[in-house]
């Protein structure tokens, strides 16, 4: 295996709606990210970014989005239709082919474009599902409810990951919401699909972050103190959803045994779980202790870009360990119903 | 077997919002006027028109100021349409081609029309036929069509740098 590391990252304000094309969105944050590692277009060797079709309702959308790398001459590209962390895997085995040493791995999302709980509802099976129309909040929503009748979660516990989430979010400035609620208030608030309420929810967010990892010596050259990726792994469940649990996360656990989270201690974990329940399963399922800092970017509860979010994370978990907070910490992305793919990244300081 | 189902219609409907961005809305806004607004490039100084999705594709790079260009331009490309499809709504044989319109670095596509399809060429100097100003949209639907406008032809080296 070739060491690698992500070596600079930089996200977007997340926003509720923008009048920016998504490539005009792009720009400032691939300048941003080429800037912070001190590099230039020519030192990348590989492009590989996520994106779907459905947010835009425009197929082949993605292809405009090289407009805004500047590819001329021309440069070594790739897309994957989904999040940017399922990019950034892309690139780690592309590096580990030997073929290059550094790579830009972005992901991007305009959630705005329209309604994103209806457009969520087409990844579920097409036949039996699929056509009933339930939204991604219902969904959610019916995992919810088993997990508190199974009592594998409580109310109280749900509210206690809505108020962390919300207070670590007011020292993040790309947050889309924050604040300081109390647990009664949050508790008493208004049911949007029962049992979830608006803070258990996600905030679905316009947005765009962008990552460069490089391998080796070349990422020592670059920064001080790179976040070595030790372990990384990713688990996909059944689509059928009649066939999966709804009150644990297999995958996410083989994930995270595959990716070596249990071998130390890890300090920080960025989650990708956009509802409250799914992260109070998520940090079960992963084997995290009191001792690990949740989401202190306030996590997807108070921004979700779709198609960057769980790349956020990775950033996000990336940079303390960058700038030593962290010595070893975890980036998580999620995708599908009941977090169906759980896509699990160990990063160590060294 | 013949109560098996082997197709399902499960219809699909999704609204979306559209926005064309800040530079791509300036060009739009200029149809509505009659004019050709396009964009420079701060980078590399080329002028696109229409200014694509508001990117120099080449650099990278957001486009910078507003550029109104020409209503004359040159073809630099053409193909004759032969072929009838689904949905045609001109009388074949006719062209589409890319004029380069004076003062932009880009070509754009269009129709020419008011010319036999056989007499077009290369390096040919045309013009845009506008619609009645009461049908003007936010398009570049609101010509027509281009068409010659009797000059002598462009010399090739006018414009073989942007072929
Ligand atoms: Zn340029």
């Amino acid at each position: 295996m070739r060491e690698v590391a992500i070596i600079a990252s930089a996200q977007a304000d997340n926003t509720s709606t923008t009048t920016s094309t998504p490539v005009e969105m792009l720009i400032p944050v691939i300048q941003q990210v080429l800037a912070n590692a001190s590099m230039t277009k020519t030192d990348i060797g590989f492009w590989c970014h996520g994106s779907c079709d459905y947010m835009t309702g425009q197929p082949f959308s993605f292809v405009s989005a090289v407009d805004a790398l500047g590819a001329w001459p021309p440069i070594i590209e790739s897309h994957v239709e989904a999040d940017g962390a399922f990019a950034l895997y892309e690139a780690w085995l592309k590096i580990q082919t030997g073929e290059i040493d550094t790579a830009l791995v972005f992901g991007n999302g305009r959630s705005s474009s329209g309604d994103i709980n209806r457009i969520l509802t087409l990844q579920l099976d097409p036949y039996v599902v699929g056509p009933l129309w339930p939204d991604d909040r219902s969904i959610a929503a019916m995992q919810a409810r088993a997990c508190l009748e199974s009592g594998v979660v409580t109310e109280r516990a749900m509210a206690e990951v809505a108020q962390r989430n919300h207070r670590n979010a007011l020292t993040n400035p790309k947050a889309l919401r924050s604040g300081d609620h109390s647990i009664e208030a949050l508790m008493a608030a208004q049911l949007v699909a029962d049992p979830l309420r608006e803070l258990d929810c996600p905030a679905h967010a316009d947005g765009v972050t962008a990552v460069i990892i490089a391998a080796g010596d070349r990422a020592r050259s670059l920064v001080a103190r790179p976040a070595w990726i030790r372990g990384i792994d990713h688990r996909i469940e059944s689509q059928n959803l009649g066939n999966r649990s709804m009150t644990t996360l297999p995958s996410a656990a083989l994930a995270a045994h595959k990716a070596g989270v249990g071998n130390d201690k890890i300090d920080v974990a960025e989650l990708h779980a956009p509802y409250s329940h799914q992260e109070l399963l998520l940090t079960t399922a992963l084997g995290l202790s009191e001792s690990t800092t949740i989401n202190p970017s306030g996590g997807a509860l108070c921004a979700n870009p779709m198609m960057s979010a769980g790349l956020a994370r990775f950033a996000e978990a990336a940079t303390r360990v960058m700038n030593g907070t962290a010595d070893r910490a975890i980036g998580h992305a999620s995708s599908g119903p009941w977090m169906q793919q759980n896509l699990v990244c160990v990063l160590e300081g060294e | 077997m013949s109560d098996d189902v082997l197709r399902i219609r499960t219809p699909i409907g999704i609204k979306y919002q559209y926005s064309a961005g800040p530079r791509v809305s300036s060009h739009l806004l200029g149809l509505m006027e009659g004019r050709f607004v396009g964009k420079r490039c701060p980078v590399c100084e080329l002028v696109y028109m229409p200014p694509r999705n508001g990117t120099c594709a080449k650099c990278g790079a957001l486009l910078g100021e507003d550029v109104e260009v020409s209503q004359r331009g040159t073809i630099t490309t053409f193909c004759v349409v032969n072929v009838p499809f689904l949905g045609q709504t001109i009388k074949i044989p006719y062209v589409s081609a890319t004029i380069l319109l004076d003062g932009a670095d880009m070509g754009m596509q269009h129709l020419i029309q008011e010319v036999d399809a056989a007499d077009v060429r290369m390096g040919m100097r045309v013009e845009p036929v506008w619609r009645p100003r009461e049908e003007w949209q936010p398009s570049l639907e609101n010509v027509m069509h281009f068409r010659p406008t009797g000059e002598p032809d462009a010399p090739f080296d006018s414009y073989a740098g942007h072929l």
